[in-house]
């Protein structure tokens, strides 16, 4: 019976000597779990730990500290090539003094399979990735795409418990990256091997994972399904990496069971009976974050949480129109999304311009400092 | 005058080009030919040239001898042909013995940390400081009857109480090969260290990821990129070899005679410029058949060249 986690990594550190000779932990105590089946991604800004936890499992380092398991089995000091695990790399890493063929078939020699196993199995993983014809080619007659393929069809050959990929799509034009997004998921649908895969890009991890875990400075600040983490982001950080929030720093005047009631300094209003789950306490200093296209603006106001201010400056961006309202000094981004075709600039917002601001309490999140 | 040079690209490289292109007419191609045409004259008594066509000299070369001890009018004579395989053989011999020292070397030096590579590189090229001559003298201070290496043992064998006469090192084929080997070991280790340093070391790790130990990606991944520079090097070293007579003058005394020598006898002592303008084409032409063979092959090791 399969193990239920594909991975885990159980309070890793990985520990480098930085050129000064400084300690640094590039992976700082991680712990997570990917489950059978699943696309997991690591999203995050480069240096944020995520390439370096992809190398882990891989087995390309061993962790300082901690310990990787695949199929619950410890990794310790496991060799790459014994690992039932393998790599899509950012740069591709395709053999150049190779065929295309050649280099598909390159997993399955090193494993020893027969001849006509191999051509059969490099046929179909060829098929898999659509690149049928293409067998005698080398990759430099590849376009990048292709090439992205070819390194897929490579690793997808073996068939491998886990398929690791780093940034795999990282250099294509963005029309290419989308159409690949969304073959990599069929793929990963339709065979059902655990994808594990590290970008930097918000928008692929949202549009192709099952789970993210959001990392930042070498530890996961968040981990849960795309959903999750951008409506209920654990902490200012996620809230500001994915997407686009507000946030106003305040205090907690009143709690309730389920509601809060935060006072804001810088607009000396109050956002009440804002949703919370966790350990709060009252008159604790807290951030508040509402998303720009979760605000709403009005000509007037209702009872709670509504704030009079001035549009700054407006960006007609084609889907939406990002409104800059300034709120006693402080500005507030407001999408609004463009509904109705118009053409005509008086019907938009204008500099100087009074509205107000609706933030429905449901929209609102309270996050802990620090 | 200069606005249409401006315009004119192709005018541009010719220009350019003009200077080599002089230089090699005069001191290649013109010599080269002179070269030809004395190679098919004859000698005459006192040592000049005559101008005149024959084939006798290439026919020398290939062992057609009419000083025979037989009595009969021709007879084959293997002194020339022994010369000329021997110097091929010596190349191979030389190229071979290079490559295998100088590949883990490059090796090594491309895998070491950038600060220190540039240390070792500097360390490889600090022979090539000193004269091509004087090193070669050196290693007859270290080969000879009463020189360093047969000290050394010495010391070694009486230290162990085992009988010891010295070594007869110097003046051997053996000699060559090793002052051979030295001198042409950077000219190979620089661009195996260059093929070697362009691979991305992604690629050892995506070999390892696929299943493939340190032997398997040495031989399915790392020799096989790092081709263009042993192929660059043997050409670097390969050449020369067929060409020197320094090397087996110095450390192979009259033993060890290849066209080299051969030619700059024929020039200097045996007063015969035909027969030695004959020997120096034949060794070109062996030069080139094997070379052509070789490159046809393996290409010229461009893809180190040009990138």
């Amino acid at each position: 019976m399969p193990n239920e986690f594909a991975v885990e990594l159980r309070d890793v550190v990985k520990q480098f000597i930085t050129p000064e000779g400084n300690k640094l932990n590039a992976v700082d105590h991680v712990t997570m779990q990917i489950k059978n089946g699943e696309f997991f991604s690591m999203l995050g800004s480069s240096g944020c730990g995520k390439t370096t936890s992809l190398r882990m499992i891989a087995g390309f380092e061993w962790p300082t500290e901690g310990e990787v398991y695949i199929e619950g089995k410890p990794m310790g000091h496991t060799p790459p090539f014994q690992r039932k695990v393998n790599t899509v790399f950012q740069s591709y890493a395709l053999f150049q003094h190779m065929t295309v063929f050649q280099n598909v078939a390159f997993g399955l020699e090193m494993e020893g399979a027969q001849k006509d196993e191999i051509e059969k199995r490099v046929k179909r993983a060829l098929e898999m990735v659509q690149l049928t014809g293409m067998e005698r080619r080398k990759p430099k007659q590849l376009s990048g795409g292709q090439q992205q393929r070819v390194a897929v069809a490579r690793s997808l050959v073996k068939v491998p418990d886990v398929l690791l990929l780093d940034e795999p799509l990282g250099a294509l034009d963005l029309k290419l990256r989308k159409e690949m997004q969304l073959e990599l998921k069929a793929l990963q649908q339709q065979l059902g091997i655990t994808f594990i895969y590290v970008t930097h890009d918000q928008e692929e991890a949202m549009t192709m994972s099952d789970r993210i875990a959001v990392m930042s400075k070498g530890k996961v600040q968040q981990m849960g399904t795309p959903v999750e983490i951008y409506e209920r982001p654990a902490n200012r950080f996620v809230a500001d990496f994915i997407g686009e929030s507000n946030f106003l720093e305040g205090r907690i005047k009143t709690l309730s069971n389920k509601e809060a009631c935060v006072f804001i300094p810088e607009l000396n209003a109050e956002v009440t009976g804002i949703p919370v789950s966790e350990g709060l306490s009252n008159g604790e200093e807290v951030t508040v974050s509402i998303r720009p296209e979760k605000i709403r603006i009005a000509e007037k106001g209702i009872d709670q949480n509504s704030f009079k201010g001035v549009v700054t400056n407006t960006v007609y961006i084609g889907t939406d129109t990002h409104v800059y309202v300034d709120l006693s000094g402080k500005r507030i981004k407001v999408f609004e999304q463009n509904r109705i075709s118009r053409l005509d600039p008086g019907s938009f917002y204008t500099v100087g311009q009074e509205v107000l601001l609706v933030m429905m309490p449901e929209n609102v999140l309270v996050l802990k400092k620090g | 005058m200069l606005q249409r040079l401006r315009e004119n690209k192709s005018a541009q490289g010719t220009l350019l080009a003009l200077p080599t292109m002089l230089w090699m007419f005069g001191l290649l191609i013109i010599p080269l030919l002179l070269t030809l045409v004395i190679s098919v004259g004859r000698r005459s008594p006192d040592g000049d040239v005559i101008y005149t066509f024959t084939l006798d000299n290439y026919l020398r070369l290939l062992g057609y001898s009419t000083d025979c001890d037989n009595g009969s009018g021709s007879c084959f004579n293997p002194l020339y042909v022994q010369i000329l395989w021997r110097s091929i053989s010596l190349a191979f011999n030389t190229t071979f013995w290079v490559i295998l020292l100088a590949y883990p070397l490059a090796y090594f030096i491309a895998r070491a940390n950038p600060k220190r590579r540039n240390i070792f590189l500097f360390m490889v090229l600090i022979p090539l400081w000193t004269n091509f001559v004087i090193r070669v003298y050196a290693w007859m201070m270290l080969l000879r009857k009463e020189g360093t290496i047969n000290i050394i043992i010495g010391w070694v064998a009486n230290f162990l109480h085992i009988p010891f006469q010295p070594l007869e090192m110097l003046y051997t084929p053996g000699a060559v090969l090793v002052g051979m080997v030295y001198e042409f070991l950077p000219f190979m280790i620089l661009p195996i260290f260059t093929s070697l340093e362009k691979i991305d070391t992604s690629l050892y790790e995506a070999a390892a990821d696929l299943g493939a130990n340190g032997i398997k990606t040495f031989l399915r991944v790392t020799l096989p990129l790092s081709m263009p520079g042993v192929v660059a090097g043997t050409i670097l070293v390969f050449i020369p070899v067929m060409g020197t007579f320094i090397v087996s003058d110095i450390l192979g005394g009259r033993q060890v005679i290849l066209v080299g020598n051969l030619i700059q006898r024929q020039f200097l002592d045996a007063r015969d410029p035909t027969f030695g303008s004959a020997a120096s084409l034949i060794l070109m032409i062996m030069t080139l058949i094997v070379t052509y063979f070789y490159t046809r092959k393996f290409g010229f090791g461009e893809e180190i060249v040009v990138a």
